[in-house]
This record gives C-alpha cells, structure tokens and sequence, in this order.
C-alpha cells in the first residue's frame, strides 16, 4: 500500500501536480500569514521605540488586526486612475508579488525542506529579485502620475544599484561554498556559530544588510515611497488590494532577504552550539529565529534613522559599497587561492 | 541636435501633501531631481482675520491671534494684548507679568517641539514626532488648566491675563521640567551626531546674514544666520528684561543650524520658566488691571454689587473704547518677529488691525533657499523654515 502510495506520488504526473501543489501550499500559506504578522510585528516594534502601544484593539493585544487589514484591502474599491493604463496598472502589482513569492522555491528550510534543489539557487533567486523592479517601474508608469513616476525612477535606479554589491556579497559566500546550491551554502557552515560565514566575512554580512535595506525599500533607503517628498512614490494612486499587494509584496521580500542572509551568513537551520540540548530544535525553528532576528533590525533601523537623499543613496551604493565589495572579493579569492582553502566541488 | 528641449518637470506639490505642512501649494519645477523653481501659492486658508477685528470689540478680537499660528497660540494674543495695553496706557500688574512670560516659553517650547520633530520626520525620522508629541500633550494640560482649552487658549487679555494659576501648578511645573530635559537630551542624541541627519540637513538652504536681513527674517532663522536679534534682549516687554538667559545663534544659516537653535532655545525657554516659577512664588496680587472700566469683576462680586453687573454686562456687549492712536507692537514669537499693526479711531472695536507674520516673509525665501538643489531638500527646507498657513494666509 505504502509502495504503490509512493509511486503513486513520484511516477504517476497526476500524483506528481498534487504533491507541488501541496509542496507549494505549505510554503506559500506560511509564508503569507509571515507576512500578515511581520505587519503587526513591525507595527508593534515601531511603536515600542516611539513610546506608544501600537495595534491593540482588534482581538487579544492586537492579534487580529492583520486580518482586519486585510480585509479591508480586499473590501475596498479598485479604483483605476482614468488616465492610467488600465491593464499594466493591475498587471503592476501582480508583478510585485508574485516575484516576491515564487523565490521562495529554492529557500532550504532545514535539511532537505525545499521545493527545488538546483544547483544554481543563488542565481535563481538573484534572476527574480531583479524582475522585481518591474512590478515597480510598470505601476509608476502606468499609473500616469508625476509622484508615482518619480518613485519608480527612483526605485528602479536604487534597486539596480544596490543589486550590483549584493551580486558581490553572493560572490564572496559562493566562493568559499563552492557551489550555488543554496542547501550546500547551509551545510558549509555546518559545525556550531564559529564556522558561520558572518565572523570572516563580517563587512560582506554589513554592506549585505544594508543593501538588503535599500533592496527592499526600506528605511533609511525608503525613497521611492518617502511621504516627504513623493507622497507614497510608485504606489500613490493605488487603493484597496492591488495596494495591498504591494504591501505584501514588500513584507514578502523583507523576510525573503532576511531568509537569504540567515542562509548566507548565519547558517540557515544549523543550530549556533552544535551540542546536545540544542541540536533537538528543529533546524526550521533555527531558521525562523534567526530570520526574526534580522527582520527585528529592519523593525528597529525603521524607527530609529532618517532618510537618505537620493544622490547621497547613490554615492553610497557606487562608492562605497561596490568598491569594498569588489576589494573583499578579490581578497576573499586570494586568501582561499593562496592559503589553500579553495572548496574541492 | 542643438535644437533639442529638455522640458521639466512641472509638479504640484500639495495642498493635499504630507510634507506642505498644512495647505501650502508649490509649483515646482524640475529637471530630473533637481529643483529649479519653487513657487508658493499661498491663500487656501485664509479667512479674513484682519477685516474680521475690524468690527469685533477689542476683547472679541482676542481669540482670532489663537487661531492665525495654531502651534503658538498665546505669543500672538501676547502682542495683541500689548498693543491694546500701549493704546490704553495701562501695564498689566507684576503677576500677570510673570504668568504671560511663563506661558510665552511653554508656548515657546510648543513651537519648537512641534517644529523640530516634524522637521526630522520631513528628513525621514519618524520617532522624534511621538516622544516630543507626548511633551507636547503635557504642557498643553497647562493650557487647559489656565483657560479651559488646549490651543486656542484666549488667556493673555489686554491688561493682564483672564485668570491666577491654578493650586499646585506652579509645583507640577517644577516636574515637568526635570522629566524633559531628558527627553529633550533623548531627542537629541537621536538627530544630532545622525550621519544621515547631518547629510540631509548641513549645507543645505544656507541662508547667509545678508540675505537673511533682505529677505526679512526673523527669529530663530535670522539668529541661525549669525544675526542675535532677539526681541526680548534688544526691546524687552513685560518682565523679559528682569530674566537671565542666552541667545543662541548659528554660524552657518543652514538646515542643521536652525535646527540647532530651536533645541538650544527650548533649553533656554526652561531656563526663563525655572526663573518665572520662582519669581511666581513670591510675587503675589492681581493678575490684571484692576479697573472695573476694562476688566471684568468677579462672579462672586456680581451677585451682590449693582455696579459690578453693569460693569460686566457694558464689557461683555460693548466693550470697552480705546483712545484713537496708533501703534506697531511687536512680540518675539517662537516663529519670529509677530507684530500687530493697531490703529483705534477712539470707538470700541479696532479700526486697523495688521498683522505681521513671521511665516511671511521666510516663505518668501523658499525659493531662493531650495533654487539648485534636489526635491528631497525642498522639504528639509520646508520644515526648518517652520511654517504655519494660519498665520501666513490669515
């Protein structure tokens, strides 16, 4: 029974479709209510470092009130600006938010918890993060309006910019894994916090975390929405879900990042002391933990910086970052050359 | 090719807009980021204050000054009740003295908390607006206990103020102030040695000294140019002239010095309180003038005294005449030199009431500040001009 059970699920394409789909559920649905409590989470961290209360009314301390959001979002009216262009301004956000899902495929959890195993993990997710940007330059354009327009330009140039030294931070971690298999990335940490990538690669975790700022559009790299100035950048003209949209998509790509750096310099499920009491968490728990941990910093650099200008933002990525991470690639590269640490594949 | 044209960008910006700090309009031209011409378009609030004195007893006209800088509501009554005062030839007794220079600095220290933290959160700081809002909550108390309202207070009368502080005011004070100079020290290490702060803020709007006396500066921007013009130092009213306390001034006229002066301000307003309360303690007496033919008696007064009820039905319907005359008064308002232009023909109601606001003539300067550089400092600008449309449009 439990033989033709399996085959049933690996050979058969019928059982094959309902095992993705469910593979695919019990990541998405997760990660969407993530999401939904990364909102509330932030709202409430925020409002602890402003010395407020922050969501409380909806359900025990505030618990429902993602939910309470949410449908709201999904009540209210789409309304299309008349002069927008209908079609890209709803095929905009879909964009936005479904490039902020579909990476999650090649995301380990713990050992052997992912959709798809390839080889080229880390190009994959750098080939998806990129499209991203469309979703974002499409809303600003179709939205035909001068704020919207504005915050595209200014996203789609930020996000260009900081992906180039995250391109080399990647490089760095590639080179001492030797392989683009995210799982492989974990397993070379494999051995208690020392042998984690963020102690000899402690400036690549830095400008990491920085341009993962600036990657999502967050503060103080938070530009193309920045209320001062553009009112709500790209997303100005959008109301009820296709805002929402966004919305998650933007929370989605905070934890996705914060997943990336957990797997590339925190050793993704590995538990830190790799000893008894420790070692019976479950690794997907290590995981959450350490993805927490960075989405706190995100929480907590919100609340506590201003906002760069835009050519100050620019000066930082093509200046400072790209050359120190271009300089730590080359460096990581001798040191593994010359010292004999190259990976054997 | 040479004939090519690059257009800019023409962009409204506001009235309905985050940063435009209530309904100030600009249309703003662009090149790319670059800000090439910023034109205010002002007059979305105004509602005609001036004409309205006009036919309003000198008593009515009061509560208008709450209403033209809503962020500093008795600095205003304050130079209207000197006009009046200087029309009649009364001075207010010692106590009402020291209670209007009291609350002048917690209006003061209003002002400035508003428009610091909102200044930081026009650079992207989004803390620094809450805690100092929570201060802000705690002195506006102070105004509900004296006058019944949190804003449009209608306190400061001409001849003194309408009544004595409340009991155990004067002790609650006391604590407020040793609570905010850590919040105030909080707030600042928050901005100050703020690297992006810095970036977003030094250097830019440089008002030099010379332009800042063009332009018609006053206030903290013209002291952040290097200019001590003060008028509680150089024409001291009420008991200012009997008060220990600096003026701080700025080097460089940018953004980060006038942000600079307003916190050091707030830190020498305390400096004026901590000297009020203490003055307050000991001196005693009226708190306005005591002539039945300007002030009203008391309650407990009109229920036995004929006199007393005409008196207070002939104020509250009539009003009191003032001698024909005329007179510029002016007061050091947080935003700046706030002056009341007064001229009476001898009736009960103010022939000519202009008002000269502060906002005015800095708003004038935006566009000379913001010319050159980028959008994202139109609104740093903005906020450390600390403009408020009540007072501008009137």
């Amino acid at each position: 029974m439990s033989a033709d059970l399996v085959q049933f699920f690996t050979v058969n394409w019928l059982g094959q479709a309902i095992l993705m789909v469910a593979q695919c559920l019990a990541v998405t649905v997760p990660l969407l209510v993530a999401v939904a409590y990364m909102t509330y989470v932030d709202r409430k961290i925020w409002a602890a470092i402003q010395l407020r209360r922050g969501p409380n009314v909806v359900g025990p301390f505030g618990l429902l009130q993602p939910f309470a959001d949410g449908l709201k979002l999904v009540l209210k009216e789409t309304i299309v600006p008349s002069s927008a262009n209908g079609v890209l301004f709803i095929i905009a956000p879909m964009i936005a938010f479904m490039t902020a899902l579909v990476a999650w495929a090649v995301v380990p959890f713990d050992n052997g918890w992912v959709i798809a195993d390839i080889n080229v993990g880390i190009l994959y997710l750098f080939a998806i993060s990129s499209l991203g940007v469309y979703g974002i330059i499409i809303a600003g354009w179709a939205s035909n309006s001068k704020y919207a327009f504005l915050g595209a330009l200014r996203s789609a140039a930020q996000m260009v910019s900081y992906e180039v030294s995250i391109g080399f931070v990647l490089i760095t971690v590639l080179l001492c894994v030797g392989s683009l298999n995210l799982s492989d990335v974990v397993l070379a940490q494999s051995g208690g916090f020392w042998h984690w990538f963020f102690l000899p690669l402690l400036p690549m975790f830095v400008i990491f975390f920085v341009s993962a700022l600036a990657e999502t559009n967050r503060t103080p790299f938070d530009l193309p929405m920045s209320e001062a100035e553009l009112v709500a950048g790209f997303h100005t003209e959008y109301s009820a879900m296709t805002f929402g949209l966004f919305f998650l998509g933007e929370y989605a790509n905070m934890i996705l990042l914060s997943a990336l750096g957990a797997i590339l310099f925190l050793g993704g499920w590995m538990s830190p002391i790799p000893y008894a009491p420790f070692t019976y968490v479950p690794g997907v728990v290590w995981f959450a933990l350490k993805i927490a941990f960075l989405l706190f910093v995100f929480s907590w650099t919100k609340g506590t910086l201003p906002r760069y200008r835009y050519d100050q933002l620019m000066r930082l990525g093509w200046k400072v970052f790209l050359p120190v991470s271009l300089g730590w690639v080359v460096l990581t590269a001798a040191v593994l050359q010359f010292g004999g640490w190259v990976p054997k594949p | 090719m040479s004939d090519v044209e690059i257009k800019t960008l023409t962009m409204n910006f506001g009235p309905q807009h985050p940063a435009a700090h209530g309904v100030l309009r600009l249309v703003v031209e662009m090149d790319g980021e670059i800000v090439e011409r910023c034109d205010p378009h002002i007059g979305l609030l105004h509602r005609g204050t001036e004409k309205l004195i006009e036919y309003k007893s000198y008593l009515q006209a009061v509560p208008y000054f709450d209403r033209l800088d809503y962020v500093s509501p008795m600095c205003q009554e304050h130079a209207f009740a000197l006009a009046v005062e200087k029309l009649l030839g009364i001075t207010a007794p010692e106590r009402g003295q020291y209670i209007r220079v009291l609350f002048s600095e917690i209006t003061r220290i209003l002002n400035h908390l508003l428009n610091v933290t909102t200044f930081a959160m026009d650079t992207g700081a989004l803390t620094p607006p809450l805690w100092g809002f929570e201060q802000r909550e705690l002195l506006m108390e102070y105004y509900e206990q004296v006058s019944g309202s949190r804003m449009h207070a209608a306190y400061f009368r001409p001849g003194g103020v309408h009544q004595d502080l409340p009991d155990g005011m004067l002790d609650s004070m006391d604590g407020w102030i040793k609570q905010f100079i850590p919040v105030l020290k909080d707030i600042e290490k928050l901005l100050n040695d703020n690297r992006i702060f810095r970036q977003r803020t030094v250097d830019i709007g440089v008002v030099s000294a010379e332009q800042a006396l063009d332009w018609g500066f006053s206030g903290p921007l013209i002291r952040a140019s290097g200019i001590p013009w003060d008028l509680r130092k150089s024409q001291p009213y009420d008991v200012y002239d009997r008060m220990d306390f600096d003026i701080p001034l700025g080097k460089t006229g940018d953004c980060f010095a006038r942000y600079l002066v307003r916190i050091e301000e707030m830190y020498q307003s305390v400096r004026i309180m901590e000297q009020c309360i203490v003055a307050l303690r000991k001196v005693g007496g009226p708190v306005r003038v005591d002539d039945r033919k300007l002030s009203p008696p008391r309650r407990g007064e009109m229920k036995g005294s004929m006199e007393a009820l005409i008196h207070h039905f002939k104020l509250y319907t009539e009003g009191y005449k003032v001698p024909a005359g005329e007179t510029y008064t002016a007061v050091e308002a947080p935003k700046g030199e706030f002056g009341v232009y007064l001229v009476s023909d001898g009736t009960n109601k103010p022939y000519r009431c202009k008002i000269r606001a502060p906002g005015f003539p800095h708003l004038q300067a935006l566009e000379m500040m913001t010319k050159g550089h980028q959008l994202a400092d139109m609104s740093a600008n903005i906020g450390s001009l600390d403009i408020v449309f009540g007072e501008i449009d009137r």
